[in-house]
């Protein structure tokens, strides 16, 4: 009797919460548009015209690379807003573990900040039915060298003195070195702390890429996408990089310009040119303008140069390629990968960059990425 | 062996002479046997859940270490991606050992401290209410602990490390140099505060447990509240408790996300443990998987199985000694 | 639990005794004097005064008491506030936690946040909502229920009813270490298993059969427990009747116990809930709802905790929301467990 009773209890407590699950399922929802920032709205009715969902539908899955997360949100939030039958999800997981998702064909295109190795190539064919994966390049964007000093609002440094910072071979900002380059500025005497990734990173690589470019004396590390000197301090990911930059006193690291919010301030780095260059997109744009095309065929991956002599190039610049099959997609989400692929690759998508921090394609290599994005399938 | 034949049973049809052995074990009806069947069957699944485990782990293991170029044991190197690749797992060791040693020697002692308070000191109430809040605390989740450590711990620390730097920073061990405080010794402080409740509350048990005749034997020879405890409670409890701290420094070994949120990981072993550097098994696994290729990924998996090889030491040495303690307990009988 | 009080009586055969507010005077002075010497050296931290204050008590203590009361009292002193240090020393952390947290916490935390997914949001802007990953959590924490406790309970059963010989001790040998497996070594376990042998992409269901692995062993423990409590003359009883074995383990043996094994469950959920490193590695975080966790990607509250704190690039917006979604998981956690707190009483075996 009481046994039965307890059961009877049991049983009702299983189904209250039962039916509490079931009810809180029905209440959700996913837009958040009433409660954003209010300038987002105008954005979104400028630029929903030159969305064009033609007959894209579903759910986009894609991952890759950090780098380029900011820009794939702010193009998410323009396209979504247009096709509101397409829900796109973007996972910054980096972008090995991007290609890696791409390959065994779980995602609909990966981002990835370096581009395909021909063993990845390789694999990607199994996914690409009659075609192999090709790398897109959309996003430009220069790798600001943040710091945190107060007193100090411009600091000129050059590859040399970079490399022997993050190297722990100058350990304070009123080192000569750096006073020689800053004849003006108040360094005071405070010790440098150096933060680089703690996690792999393409981002890791353009800027090691980039020191032994420049100052090949001055850092004898192998560039690469793991962090090789020993000595400094580390930190998660761009942001968390950003984080500990905008926290910590005397702090010098390096991460997208896009993350360099809120009064980071940046380095101007000293090239051949006549003036230090500013960490800006445009100054981005115009080292990205200066790469080659070396990929073969549809493939557009781009060769950096990491040392421009002209006026107004900035040096460390990386550029994050989509990456799809040029033939053979999934018929599901190929309508809306093209049609997402089309709008970012777009005047207004790439317009879109420079509001986040990132540089945009030049013309001449966007203009290619358009035609071979209309030819997907 | 036994368990082979037994499991061949269930499936088949019941026969005579299988008959006669089933009887004996007075498992005769056909409900008895699918019921026997059944929780037989959960047992071999945890078995081969577990077995599984295990090889997978030894099979990438070994498919890492083979193209391994580095001695994986002392190599202070971590780039299993290069060709050839290389790594080692002396700097994860150093990390993993350092940051638990230094959680366990500050969580032991404060948490037989709370554990004798909440039995012996604290007014019953009280006791019985702290007791109460340390058991839920237990089930906090490490990610808000991490949180919490990234975000107010981590600010706070400064003062105390400037305070060691100037008076103990002549020893090397704890000189600091003026970055955050994201060290191996606040991964320490961390994680002593996420296994303070758990060595607490089982210690508290055990303590508990102490026979009251013994405190009372020892009251009535005049002994201080302080002798009842050195004389009764702590011998009677000392293998719970260092049983507790076993559970406690298994959880600290492993523990992932916390240390991944506050500390600084550098690949190298510094002398300083105010100093970035170190870097624990788990919380390198959590940090590089990502972005790892499938070399790293092996490689990773091969620093997982010595994790898991040191948390199953640990553990073991554990149940050891509690089994230990039920045997020779008077408490239990 | 029935304990007689432990406080000493008096006795007029005692020495001089340091009346009943000295230690209270004691903590007072050396609070006073750790502020004092914090303020005079310009310390700023409060874990240095504290510092101070607490060598300050338990030094005034010991001298004091060992002038006024002679050594051994004078130790016992110590001991005492040794052990009250302990006290304090462990509370403050642990206050600041619930403190921080409830504080931080409030600030978004509303209908809103309740109810709405990150959608589009950026990590860096405000709004947004944890929704989708209040929804991934329930589901995958609800399948991995699903999977652990019959699996579990009948492990304990065969265990505590049915185990002798080799395969139980074997398996119980496992089930130890089961308890102690690292939660990111179960989460690589499962993701070469399912996304990387058998291909499927990630889902819900696979973090719920990483949390299984992880929750087992503790079913497997406290169940275990459980049925060991279980009198034996009620299974002698029934089996005398001439009830089958296996309904008087399920008629009499088991809900006998119920209220012990759901206690245990639902500390064993609590448990998973909170575990992010599994569920990072497969279930792949999305800032959509997804409410089928069979397919695709879903989201839950401790990886939600972790993204917003690692892609927040130092914006306060992103910490505010892992502030809030934190609470809601300790007030979910508590919940539960007050819940197994309040079954254990309503039904402890007596």
């Amino acid at each position: 009797m009481k046994l039965q009773r307890m059961n009877r209890r049991a049983l009702a407590l299983g189904a209250l919460a039962v039916s509490g699950a079931l009810a809180l399922t029905a209440c959700g929802s996913d837009d958040t548009g009433d409660k954003t920032a209010g300038g987002d709205s105008s954005a979104s009715a400028a630029a929903g015209g030159s969305v064009q969902c033609d007959d894209a539908k579903g759910r986009l899955q894609a991952s890759g690379s950090s780098a380029q997360k900011n820009a794939i949100d702010a193009w998410v939030k323009q396209y979504v807003a247009a096709c509101k039958d397409v829900q796109i999800n973007y996972n910054p997981t980096g972008s090995g573990a991007g290609i890696t998702a791409f390959t065994q064909g779980q995602t609909a295109f990966a981002g990835s900040d370096s581009a395909l190795k021909p063993e990845e190539v390789e694999a990607s064919k199994k996914v690409c039915t009659d075609g192999q994966g090709i790398d897109l390049p959309m996003v430009g964007g220069p790798i600001a060298v943040g710091f945190n000093v107060s007193g100090v609002d411009t600091l000129a440094l050059d590859a040399p003195t970079l490399a022997k910072i993050f190297d722990s071979r100058i350990t304070n900002w009123n080192d000569a070195a750096i006073a020689k380059l800053n004849p003006d500025a108040k360094l005071p005497d405070l010790k440098i702390q150096a933060f680089h990734r703690s996690d792999e990173s393409g981002t890791t690589d353009n800027f090691t890429k980039y020191l032994k470019a420049a100052a090949p004396k001055d850092w004898t590390y192998e560039p690469g996408k793991s962090w090789e000197a020993k000595g400094g301090q580390s930190a998660q990911g761009s942001s968390g990089l950003a984080q500990q930059v905008k926290q910590t006193p005397g702090s010098i690291s390096y991460f997208e310009l896009s993350y360099a919010k809120d009064g980071v301030k940046t380095v101007d780095i000293k090239t051949e040119a006549a003036e230090p260059v500013k960490a800006t997109v445009e100054n981005a744009t115009a080292a990205i303008g200066a790469a080659e095309v070396v990929g073969t065929g549809k493939d557009l991956a781009l060769k950096l140069d990491y040392t421009p002599s002209a006026d107004g190039a900035y040096p460390i610049v990386l550029v994050t390629y989509e990456i799809v099959c040029d033939k053979g997609n999934k018929a599901e989400t190929l309508p809306a990968t093209k049609s997402f692929l089309n709008y970012i690759a777009s005047e207004d998508g790439q317009g879109l960059l420079a509001e986040a921090g990132y540089a945009p394609m030049p013309q001449e290599i966007i203009t290619k990425v358009r035609e071979t994005v209309s030819g997907l399938s | 062996m036994d368990t082979t034949t037994a499991t061949h049973q269930q499936t088949e049809p019941p026969t005579p002479e299988a008959g006669a052995e089933r009887a004996a074990r007075g498992a005769t009806r056909p409900g008895d046997r699918i019921f026997l069947g059944l929780s037989r069957g959960s047992g071999i699944l945890v078995l081969i859940v577990m077995a599984a485990i295990a090889a997978f782990l030894t099979y990438r293991s070994v498919l890492a270490l083979s193209e391994n170029e580095a001695d994986f044991l002392t190599s202070f190197e971590w780039d299993p991606s290069g060709s050839p690749p290389r790594f080692g797992i002396a700097v994860l060791a150093f990390g993993t050992v350092v940051s638990s040693v230094i959680a366990m020697a500050i969580a032991v002692p404060v948490a037989v401290g709370i554990a004798l308070f909440i039995t012996h000191y604290a007014p019953r109430k009280l006791g019985g209410t702290i007791a109460y809040v340390i058991d839920l605390l237990a089930a906090v989740p490490s990610i808000v602990y991490g949180l919490w450590g990234a975000l107010a711990l981590v600010p706070h620390l400064n003062g105390l490390y400037g305070w060691l730097d100037d008076y103990f920073g002549w020893t090397g061990v704890l000189s600091w140099s003026g970055g955050p405080a994201r060290s191996l010794f606040t991964v320490g402080i961390l994680l002593a505060i996420m296994i303070l409740p758990i060595i607490t509350n089982v210690s508290r048990e055990v303590f508990r447990q102490v026979p009251r005749t013994h405190e009372e034997a020892a009251l009535a020879l005049g002994a201080t509240r302080w002798e009842v405890i050195r004389m009764a409670v702590l011998p009677f409890g000392r293998s719970g408790v260092i049983s507790a701290s076993m559970l406690g420094l298994g959880r600290a070994l492993g523990e992932t996300m916390a240390v991944a949120m506050v500390l600084s990981p550098v690949f190298d072993i510094r002398a300083s443990l105010l100093e970035p550097g170190g870097g624990t098994f788990a919380q390198n696994i959590a940090s590089k998987f990502n972005e790892a290729t499938v070399m790293g990924q092996d490689a990773l998996i091969a620093s997982g199985l010595v994790l898991f090889v040191i948390t199953l030491l640990v553990n073991g040495a554990a149940r050891l000694i509690i089994a230990r303690r039920k045997e020779y307990s008077g408490a239990n009988a | 639990m029935s304990h007689a009080s432990l406080t000493p009586r008096r006795s007029s055969l005692r020495g001089a005794t340091l009346p009943k507010w000295f230690p209270w005077a004691v903590a007072a002075a050396s609070v006073a004097l750790g502020l004092a010497v914090s303020a005079a050296a310009g310390l700023q931290s409060s874990i240095q005064w504290a510092l101070i204050a607490a060598v300050c008590f338990v030094g005034g203590n010991y001298g004091v008491s060992a002038r006024v009361e002679g050594r051994r009292q004078a130790k016992d002193r110590v001991a005492t506030s040794l052990v009250w240090v302990a006290f304090l020393l462990a509370v403050i952390p642990l206050a600041s936690l619930i403190w921080e947290t409830l504080k931080r916490g409030v600030k978004v935390l509303d209908g809103y946040f309740l109810s709405h997914s990150m959608g589009v949001v950026s990590d860096t802007e405000p709004g947004g909502g944890i929704y989708h990953a209040l929804i991934g959590t329930l589901e995958q924490v609800g399948l991995a229920t699903l999977f652990s406790v019959p699996v579990g309970v009948l492990t304990a059963i065969y265990l505590v009813e049915y185990g002798r010989g080799r395969l139980a001790k074997a398996v119980t040998f496992f089930v130890d270490v089961m308890t102690g497996i690292p939660s990111i070594v179960a989460g690589l376990f499962i993701l070469s298993l399912w996304v990387l042998i058998l291909d499927m992409g990630p889902s819900g269901i696979a973090g719920s059969f990483a949390l299984s692995i992880l929750m087992i062993p503790v079913v497997v423990r406290s169940t275990e427990e459980m049925l060991k409590l279980v009198p034996n003359e009620l299974r002698e009883a029934s089996l005398a009747l001439g009830v089958p074995k296996w309904r008087t383990i399920l008629k009499v043996v088991l809900p006998t116990s119920l209220g012990g094994i759901t206690t245990g469950v639902m500390l064993a959920i609590a448990r998973i809930t909170g575990e992010t490193a599994p569920v990072l590695l497969l279930v792949w975080g999305t800032n959509f709802i997804n409410t089928n966790p069979l397919s695709g990607p879903q989201a839950s509250l401790p990886m939600y905790i972790y993204l917003q704190y690692a892609n927040s690039g130092g914006e306060g917006a992103a910490y505010d929301r892992a502030w809030a979604a934190a609470l809601t998981l300790i007030a979910f956690i508590m919940i539960l467990n007050l819940a197994a707190r309040a079954i254990a009483r309503w039904k402890a075996p007596r």
